[in-house]
């Protein structure tokens, strides 16, 4: 199948499904679920409705759905350096990663949104509210996830090094990373599609604008068009973010993808 | 010749009481290559782990250049057996052998080093592929050329050839002796095949099972030149690799006798 081909698979199946939601539901007229096209038109009333000076943002865009994503993007990039770094050290060191393995399992483990009203209590309403729950939640999977990496690397790979004494540093960033650089890309990819979980469930509590605080607002006010709209931009958001990391991975990760499947990359 | 390096009474216990090496004395000088052989499984790489300075031996000493080794000592690289664990797949094969240098080197030094190594291994043609496009045989000449782009004093290999296939490997002991003519550079070389010891040798130290001690270090009176077939085909080879072989069927376990 050629490229054009499969695009067109793959988005037909979606535009298909979509056109038929919006015959059954214009067809069966209920206030719960308003037609796609009348989602879409609130969607654009929302955030796009604004002059060309703001790139077509509206105010509310402005308000709302950039803090959201500076919110889910600060967090999930705080939880990212606090992930590595800490794993890196943990992967490093045997006993140390001994000691504290029971803990991060337990941490690992607790359903997310349960602590959200934990950090409520903790951090007060506001932005700082989402960023550490964003932070605490997808800590986990970044870090684990680096923990194995790291701790795998290869023996031969660390005597060759040493052999060829190359200083410490240098090995860590020139060889374990790279290394340990395929797990730790996986934990990324858990961890952003948890951050924008967080991020939608923080802003319900915290009450202070932002897609979650829209949804709430919608729902309130009965707007269900508009309650729809904020659900669609999550997924949105989400699946863009996603495939964005997904080919920034694709280009770092050429050399193991030619190791896993077999095949010769072009570095043309 | 000078002595490069020495094993004084080298002794290698393993946590748990196995014993790898015990009481291994012998000399290397400079320029010599020198085949270790020994039966599977008999602490040859534990040997070698020691010369390089990777485990620190419960006893003796390794002396080079009459300095005991603590640490990795400078000037020293190492080939393993396993090249597509030791090269780095993330990198081309040109930063591969570059790796080691940086930080020794300018870049342009660099550059040239890792360009005459990967000339003289024959693979200058493949310095921007990654090692994973290459065939074994050619990841183990990547390894050599890392290795000699490092301009050692001192080159260990530790089975270097024992993953590839007959033809390839062929090949690659040609290589190695051809750059041991050109460079001279001193090559201490771990082998559990007889023939493989005897071909490429200036000596074969012969080691008995575990523990390993020496046995017998045997001088090879065959010409520096050598020929996969001429060569193997020629009294002396066959009366050494013969002898050698006697020598560790004598240690081994009991081997039935053939007809």
């Amino acid at each position: 199948m050629t490229r054009p081909q499969r695009f067109l698979l793959r988005w037909g199946v979606l535009l298909a499904l979509v056109t038929w939601w919006q015959l059954v539901t214009a067809a069966i007229d209920h206030p719960y679920f308003p037609p796609p096209l009348e989602i879409l038109a609130a969607a654009r009333q929302m955030w796009f409705s604004g002059s060309a000076s703001t790139l077509f943002l509206s105010q509310d865009a402005l308000d709302s759905l950039l803090p959201s994503i500076g919110r889910l993007l600060g967090g999930w990039w705080l939880a990212v350096l606090a992930g590595v770094v800490l794993g890196t050290a943990l992967g490093l060191s045997r006993r140390l990663l001994d000691y504290t393995g029971p803990v991060f399992a337990f941490f690992r483990s607790l359903p997310l949104p349960a602590l959200v009203p934990v950090f409520v209590l903790l951090c007060r309403l506001g932005s700082q509210m989402v960023v550490a729950v964003i932070l605490f939640g997808a800590v986990w999977a970044v870090l684990l996830n680096t923990v194995d990496g790291v701790h795998t690397v290869d023996r031969v790979q660390l005597d060759t090094a040493r052999a060829f004494q190359i200083p410490a540093v240098r090995r860590l960033v020139g060889i374990v990373l790279p290394a340990a650089l395929p797990k730790i890309f996986a934990g990324l990819r858990v961890s952003l599609s948890q951050s924008v979980t967080l991020m939608v469930v923080a802003e319900l509590f915290a009450a202070n604008g932002g897609l979650g605080g829209e949804l709430q607002d919608a729902r309130d006010q009965f707007d269900f068009a508009q309650m729809w709209a904020v659900v669609v931009m999550v997924g949105v958001l989400g699946y863009t973010l996603n495939t964005v990391l997904l080919a920034v991975e694709r280009r770092a990760l050429a050399w193991h993808q030619a190791v896993e499947g077999g095949q010769l990359v072009d570095h043309a | 010749m000078s002595t490069m390096l020495e094993l004084a009474g080298l002794r290698h216990v393993y946590r748990g009481g196995h014993a790898a090496v015990d009481s291994l004395s012998f000399t290397v000088d400079g320029g010599e290559l020198s085949c270790i052989v020994g039966p599977s499984g008999c602490g040859k790489s534990t040997l070698l782990r020691a010369v390089a300075g990777l485990i620190a031996p419960t006893g003796g000493e390794v002396l080079l250049h009459g300095s005991p080794v603590r640490g990795v000592p400078e000037e020293l690289a190492v080939v393993f057996q396993d090249y597509s664990r030791s090269l780095f797949p993330w990198l081309t094969v040109q930063s591969n052998v570059e790796f080691p240098l940086r930080g020794r080197a300018t870049r342009a030094e660099r550059r040239e080093l890792a360009w005459s190594a990967l000339k003289q291994v024959g693979l200058a043609d493949a310095a921007h592929k990654h090692p994973q496009q290459l065939s074994g045989g050619m990841q183990q000449r990547v390894a050599l050329a890392r290795a000699l782009a490092y301009r050692p004093a001192l080159l260990l290999l530790d089975e270097p050839f024992a993953s590839v296939d007959a033809q390839t490997r062929f090949e690659l002991e040609d290589l190695l002796l051809r750059v041991h003519a050109e460079q001279g550079t001193t090559m201490l070389l771990v082998t559990h095949d007889i023939d493989e010891s005897v071909y490429l040798g200036d000596r074969v130290l012969v080691l008995s099972s575990s523990p390993a001690r020496l046995l017998a270090d045997l001088p090879v009176h065959l010409p520096a030149e050598r020929d996969q077939i001429t060569t193997r085909e020629s009294e002396t080879f066959v009366e050494l690799r013969t002898e050698v072989a006697r020598l560790l069927r004598g240690v081994a376990a009991p081997v039935s006798v053939s007809p």
